[in-house]
């Protein structure tokens, strides 16, 4: 029969984990708001070319 | 043996070999510290630029009317698959823009942003562009730009730029066609006026770039890029870069005499392109020390002008001729 060791979990390391320096999380800071302004434009951007391609017609569907 | 049998290949993709020292640039760090001017400067905002410029002047040139919202999303979309194509160049071309003093501060060989994420974000970038050009314009226009895109980043860039002296001739096209996309963008067709445009700058595009390399023959061929003074002599360069001018002034006229555009285009054109002979013809001249150098510089310059002249006066009256419509 096959047998599982069992460890106590207060033996396990806890995971390592990297730490930002101050000026890491600055400049990750930074790309994420460049990212959330791109998408935010481009939804308005999309929705205008949405109006400006169906005009009147974008209500002019069966329901 | 062709200049491509220098160099081997790198576990990056990046070309390497004896005229480029392993890697030439450090290592991104595993955190990056990349800033959004970082990415925005791997779009070679200025290249950008250009192609804004000439893909409005082929986006004007459309007969009928241009709804504004579809002509400024078509333009984005252009320019953003340019700064991809531009990207993906910056990508494969980190080695040789490591030793070149014009590049070497660049995001990747500077160790700003790591090769595969320039990669990753020229090729999302570039199939968003081609995307959104289809389903905003059309699909003619979104396959001339996914053209271009392949034809400047594989063929331009991965074969054609290192291994042979007529680059930058064959190259041009990519940077040649924006006013082409962007009348595609408007008609769903390419006309003759637009090819007329494409053929300015294709013709433009040796003279503009030998003056630059006449200075810079040295940094060229320590990067290993066959260029047409390293390769052929400066001597024949000069020949090249003043037949080609002779046949870029009266084809940058073409426009005013096919009646597309107005006698103050003519006009323009017409001294443009005389101060675009008389100084290829001080370039061909002046072939020895500072002096040679400062005249190539001075075609350089003026190629520049010349060539936004150009757009900016198709630009400006066939604008104001919508405005005032």
């Amino acid at each position: 029969m096959r047998t599982v060791a069992l460890t106590d979990p207060r033996d396990q390391k806890p995971p390592q984990r990297v730490t930002l320096t101050p000026e890491q999380l600055r400049a990750r800071s930074r790309r994420n708001i460049a990212i959330g302004v791109s998408i935010a434009l481009l939804v308005v951007l999309f929705y205008l070319v949405t109006i400006a391609k169906l005009g009147p017609g974008i209500f002019n569907r069966p329901l | 043996m062709s200049m491509s049998e220098n160099f081997d290949r790198t576990e990056h993709g990046a070309p390497n070999g004896a005229a480029v020292a392993a890697k030439p640039f450090p290592d991104a760090p595993l955190v990056s510290l990349a800033e959004p001017g970082d990415y925005i400067a791997l779009l070679k905002p200025r290249v950008m630029s250009l192609v804004v410029f000439t893909a409005l002047a082929g986006i004007l040139l459309a007969p009928g009317p241009v709804h504004p919202v579809i002509a400024f999303a078509s333009l984005l979309a252009i320019a953003v698959g340019a700064g991809a194509s531009g990207a993906l160049n910056m990508w494969f071309d980190a080695d040789i823009d490591a030793v070149m003093t014009r590049t070497k501060s660049r995001p990747i060989p500077s160790g700003k942003i790591a090769p595969n994420e320039a990669l990753a974000f020229g090729l999302t970038l570039s199939v968003f562009s081609v995307f959104t050009l289809g389903i905003v314009a059309n699909w003619l226009a979104a396959a001339l730009l996914a053209f271009t895109i392949f034809f400047y980043a594989v063929v331009y860039t991965m074969w054609l730029k290192r291994s042979t002296p007529q680059n930058i001739v064959i190259g041009g096209a990519a940077g040649a066609i924006p006013p082409v996309i962007g009348y595609a963008a408007m008609t769903g067709d390419v006309s003759l006026a637009s090819v007329v445009l494409f053929a300015i700058i294709f013709i433009w595009t040796p003279p503009h770039f030998w003056a630059l390399a006449l200075v810079k023959c040295g940094e060229y061929g320590r990067a290993g890029i066959p260029m047409m003074p390293n390769v052929k002599g400066a001597d024949r360069t000069r020949t090249e870069i003043l037949l080609y001018t002779l046949v870029l002034a009266p084809v940058g006229m073409l426009p005013w005499l096919m009646g597309f555009a107005s006698a103050v285009y003519g006009g323009v054109s017409a001294l443009g392109g005389a101060g675009m002979i008389w100084l290829a013809m001080q370039v061909y001249r002046k072939r020895e020390g500072a002096t040679a150098d400062r005249t190539a510089m001075q075609l350089f310059g003026f190629s520049i002008l010349y060539l936004f002249a150009l757009f900016a006066v198709i630009v400006a009256e066939r604008g104001l001729a919508r405005v005032l419509a």
